[in-house]
């Protein structure tokens, strides 16, 4: 069994895993669970087998472990038909590292907190909720909209759950794995699907008294839509690419030095005469622009990034999974893997436009969402927003040509951010029980009573220590808490970068990066500090070891996995831990090895002035005098009006539906009405009918002309028959002179044969 | 020495009569005479052709001898039927015996 | 044609057998019709003769003038009613005289054109009956249909009796 087996089975398991669950387990939880973890363990395992022979193989960035197959043989030699392969080389190593290893902790997590858990949904018809196997009859409440609830138990449908997760998690092996534009493509594809099904995952969930919200049918719709989008900007990029190289292959490509020098050219020869901002950009650029976009919606960036609150919707390891491990940074993957696309053209100085873009585009959005993550109050939406503003990170890395820091970061952030929403799991988990609790000692809750609500938390810290712990952990990761957390690591990377070679973003990424501080700490300010502000917070408890026990992992390499990528020129630290084995591991993908910038204390001292200043300030407002029962934010008042803007995410959600969804919509609506029922409908109708008075006058044909003929000629020979009767006279002289006459005519006919011819 | 042709028109106007005899007469007996008109014909006819073309042959008058045979039996029978639909219907007109009809 | 014994014996003869033979369908009494057909029957015995065969002649008389000639007269004397003076004609002897007539042209036609001047070629032989018995009597010979006329007779003679019985 050689690596480049093992390579081809790392995603197989989930998707098998995927379809047995589906087929054969007939929606038994417990199977169900049993056979997703075990498929995902077992892929971890052979992930690591083949981790560690990548990382044994000498020069693997010159022969990365690569195997495949034809898949669509066009033409006599390998080289004109479709292949489809698995490519291991530094960066597919990284990937395999974290991918499996946050997907496992993930599903574990998964068995737990989709055990338990009710929300409201709509009746319809009779009384009684849609609950026919278990024999709980829910009471019915009337909202203020008159619309009639009941509780819905949220572990109905947990068998799917977890197939879809492990469809999820093949998925994004696939991607992983891939060795070409295309086969990646697939598995893009598949993420897209599948966060359509797990966010919309409780569809039938409905917000009593809340009619601004998005349900989770809502926010499935919304989120496949909007990546959608991206998506087929980043089809128009492959194709263009595939027309210009007739390849999709990543070695063929990437790795060709005339291959990219061709790419140089420009792209808009005639039409950069007329337009000045096309002149400048070659083939090269526009393709990673148009690749660009497809990463702008999945890892929801502005202005695509509208989905991906929305996208809390679904249960929190969804969240975890989609806005962690997999899905989003699938989208800096690709930007990474087309790393050589997007610095053609960069020779050192000045960077060619598309760079441009995506530095501004990413260090935009690192602030831009981190402004409004300071303004939340739903724990999972600061965490959603955290996570636009770190992507904006590595999308601005890339853009400014910092290779391994992207790759860096990428891989830290999904340890700490999985961590971070899988610790709001527990917490939102804790305080659903504390309700139930509270419900039972007489406390009674309205209908709309949010447990995500941090306002609604408080004093945690005591009720569930180990997920206050862990989170603690992650949220020092998140925001860069110096020398032992590896969140600190792979910003500072980034930031030396900036500093380096683009002052600009540098200043952009710190401002993020003391919000970044400051909301972390606000957040865990509010839910564990203190004394609870509601019944539910008082009583709410954890104990699920599945739950607790990824907690514990993710917080140990939230630690650890920082050490790998130690500048080797920090003091001490730097050979202590190898000399940045991460970096020359990882720089062995390129053609080229990017250099590496000498150490300079500016920025790491910044940065951790910014990150420690945010840190700080949070501290001050939201932990040493904790926030008590009903009392406003105290960022209302600093900020005023801003405050407002941010917390409603800048109005964009709105501009969106006024600008594109409702005339899309009303565009549907004429097709639909006019068109489809109108021309189409009346079409087929007007036929239908006319058909049908074909046939009638068939029948009145058929009953006036031809059965009366018929009738009438029947009756008409009867009548002959009937007067024919009369010749049978009766009397014998007449027969017998009827056959003498008879006699005669044959006798005159003889005559005439025989005697006159 | 007379012509085979006179005979044969004798016995063609013979023949003749009897057919109208049987065709137009009322009285069932007339129609059997009528009958035995057209056998005398036919005998006529048949001793004539004998005589004519071939004396020799023996032929000819065996045919008639036969006839004969057949006449009378046939006269016979038929007369009895005459006397039994008599008895029976009262009438020896056979326009009367019309039963078999439509 | 030269006027010999011959010619005038068939002259008689033929209007015996033509008159009698307009007597009996004409004539409105049966037991004149009856005489009548007497008279051609005697008529036809008559050019038997001529025609040099005599033993059918005398088989002539006999059968017919003796027997069916009786049986006729006997028959009407026994059918007959009083009646009135009736048609002795029925209602279609307009086209029986047609039927009659178009026979009579027909035959007349074939008779003329075909058989006109044909006189006899051969003498008659003079064992002509003794041969003709002798046939009836030899298997070469008209043995088979004698036995069968036998029968026929004697289903007649059965025939008869069956069906006039009371």
């Amino acid at each position: 069994m050689t690596l480049e087996t093992l390579v081809w089975l790392i995603p197989l398991p989930p998707l098998l895993a995927f379809f047995v669950i589906l087929l054969f387990t007939r929606g038994n939880k417990r199977i169900s669970d049993l056979v997703s973890v075990a498929s995902i363990l077992l892929t971890w395992v052979i992930s690591i087998i083949v981790l560690i022979g990548a990382l044994g193989t000498f020069h693997l960035g010159e022969n990365p472990i690569i195997t495949q197959i034809v898949w669509l043989p066009l033409g006599e030699s390998v080289e004109t038909s479709l292949t489809m392969g698995a490519l291991v080389d530094p960066l597919g190593a990284v990937m395999l590292f974290f991918v499996p290893l946050t997907a496992t902790m993930i599903f574990i997590y998964s068995t737990g907190y989709m055990a338990s858990g009710h929300y409201w949904t709509e009746v319809k018809g009779e009384a009684h909720g849609e609950d026919h196997e278990s024999d709980e009859h829910h009471e019915v409440v009337v909202d203020d909209a008159g619309r009639k609830l009941t509780q819905f138990d949220a572990t109905k449908w947990k068998a799917r759950f977890m197939a879809f997760i492990s469809l999820f998690a093949g998925a994004m092996l696939i991607l992983s794995i891939a060795d070409s534009l295309l086969l990646l493509f697939v598995g893009w594809e598949i993420m897209g699907l599948c966060s359509y099904l797990l966010i919309g995952f409780w569809h039938n969930r409905v917000y009593p008294n809340q009619p601004n919200r998005t349900t989770p049918l809502k926010a499935g719709i919304k989120a496949f839509m909007t990546t959608r989008v991206g998506d087929v900007f980043m089809l128009l990029g492959i194709a263009w690419l595939y027309s210009v190289t007739g390849t999709l292959n990543f070695r063929e490509t990437l790795y060709s030095g005339e291959m990219l020098l061709a790419l140089e050219a420009p792209a808009f020869p005639t039409l950069g005469q007329s337009v000045p901002l096309l002149a400048g950009l070659s083939i090269a650029g526009s393709i990673s622009i148009l690749l660009f976009i497809g990463t702008v919606g999945k890892s929801a960036q502005f202005p695509l990034h509208t989905w991906l609150p929305d996208a809390m919707e679904g249960p929190t390891p969804v969240s975890a999974m989609i806005h962690a491990a997999t899905m989003v940074s699938a989208g800096v993957y690709l930007l990474i893997r087309m790393f050589p696309l997007i610095t053609v053209g960069w020779h050192g100085h000045g960077y060619p436009p598309a760079m441009k873009v995506i530095a501004g585009v990413g260090a935009f959005t690192a602030l831009f969402a981190a402004t409004i993550s300071i303004a939340q109050r739903d724990v999972k939406k600061v965490l959603a927003y955290s996570t636009i503003s770190q992507l904006g990170y590595m999308v601005a890395a890339v853009g400014i040509g910092a290779y391994i820091a992207a790759a860096f970061h990428l891989m830290t952030h999904a340890i700490f951010k999985a961590l971070l929403f899988m610790g709001s799991g527990s917490v939102i988990h804790a305080v659903e029980h504390g309700e139930q609790h509270a419900h039972h000692e007489g406390h009674h809750f309205p209908i709309d009573f949010d447990a995500q609500d941090m306002f609604n938390m408080g004093g945690l810290w005591s009720r569930i220590p180990v997920t206050a712990w862990t989170f603690l952990v992650g949220g020092m990761a998140l925001s860069g808490f110096p020398l032992i957390t590896a969140g600190f690591w792979s910003k500072d990377e980034i930031l030396a970068d900036a500093w380096l070679h683009a002052p600009v973003v540098f200043f952009v990424l710190a401002a993020a990066a003391f919000l970044t501080g400051f909301y972390t700490m606000r957040q865990i300010g509010l839910t564990f500090a203190g004394k609870p502000r509601t019944h539910a917070a008082e009583e709410a408890t954890q104990r699920d070891w599945r739950m607790n026990l990824p907690l514990i992992v993710l917080a140990v390499f939230g630690v650890v996995a920082g050490y790998v990528g130690v500048h080797e020129d920090f003091p001490l630290l730097g050979r202590l831990f190898g000399g940045n084995p991460f970096h020359h591991f990882v720089s062995q993908t390129l053609l080229e090895s990017p250099e590496v910038a000498l150490f300079d204390w500016t920025p790491v001292l910044l940065s951790v002035i910014v990150a420690v200043g945010g840190l700080l300030v949070g501290w001050l407002v939201y932990v040493r005098r904790p926030l008590e029962v009903g009392e406003a934010d105290p960022l209302k008042k600093v900020l005023g009006p801003l405050y407002t803007l941010f917390e409603n995410k800048y109005y964009f959600d709105e501009l969106y539906e006024v600008a594109f969804i409702r005339p899309s919509q009303w565009l549907a609506r004429q097709i639909y009405e006019v068109i489809d029922r109108g021309m189409i409908d009346g079409l087929l109708h007007f036929i239908a009918r006319s058909t049908e008075w074909w046939a009638f006058r068939n029948k009145d044909f058929d009953t006036g002309v031809v059965n009366r003929g018929v009738d009438s000629m029947a009756e008409g020979i009867g009548e002959a028959s009937d007067s024919f009767k009369y010749v049978q006279s009766g009397r014998i002289q007449q027969y017998l002179a009827v056959v003498a006459a008879g006699v005669l005519m044959l006798a005159a006919v003889f005559i005439w044969a025989l005697f006159l011819h | 020495m007379i012509p085979l042709h006179l005979y044969l028109l004798v016995s063609a106007g013979l023949f003749c009569m009897g057919i109208y005899g049987v065709l137009a007469r009322r009285n069932a007996v007339a129609i059997l005479m009528g009958i035995e008109l057209m056998l005398n014909a036919v005998n006529i006819n048949l001793v004539a052709f004998w005589r004519y073309i071939s004396p020799e042959s023996l032929n000819g008058q065996v045919f008639a001898i036969f006839v004969f045979a057949v006449a009378a039996a046939e006269a016979a029978v038929g007369l009895a039927l005459i006397i039994s639909i008599y008895r029976n219907r009262e009438t020896v007109i056979a326009e009367d015996v019309n039963i078999l009809k439509w | 044609m030269t006027i010999t014994p011959e010619t005038v014996a068939f002259a008689i003869m033929s209007v015996l057998v033509l008159g009698g033979g307009l007597g009996v369908v004409s004539s409105r009494n049966l037991i004149h019709a009856a005489l009548y057909l007497a008279l051609t029957l005697f008529g036809v015995a008559g050019l038997f003769v001529l025609l040099e065969a005599p033993f059918l002649a005398a088989v002539q008389v006999l059968v017919y003038l003796g027997a069916i000639a009786v049986l006729v007269t006997i028959t009407i004397m026994v059918t007959r009613r009083l009646m009135g003076i009736t048609e002795n004609v029925n209602r279609q002897w307009p086209v029986a005289a047609l039927i009659a007539v178009l026979a009579a042209a027909i035959l007349g036609f074939v008779v003329i054109s075909q058989f006109a001047g044909v006189y006899p070629t051969q003498a008659v032989p003079p064992d002509t009956i003794e041969r003709m018995g002798q046939s009836f009597a030899s298997h070469q010979g008209f043995l088979l249909p004698f036995e069968v006329a036998s029968v026929l007779l004697l289903a007649a003679m059965i025939g008869a009796i069956v069906v006039a019985r009371d």
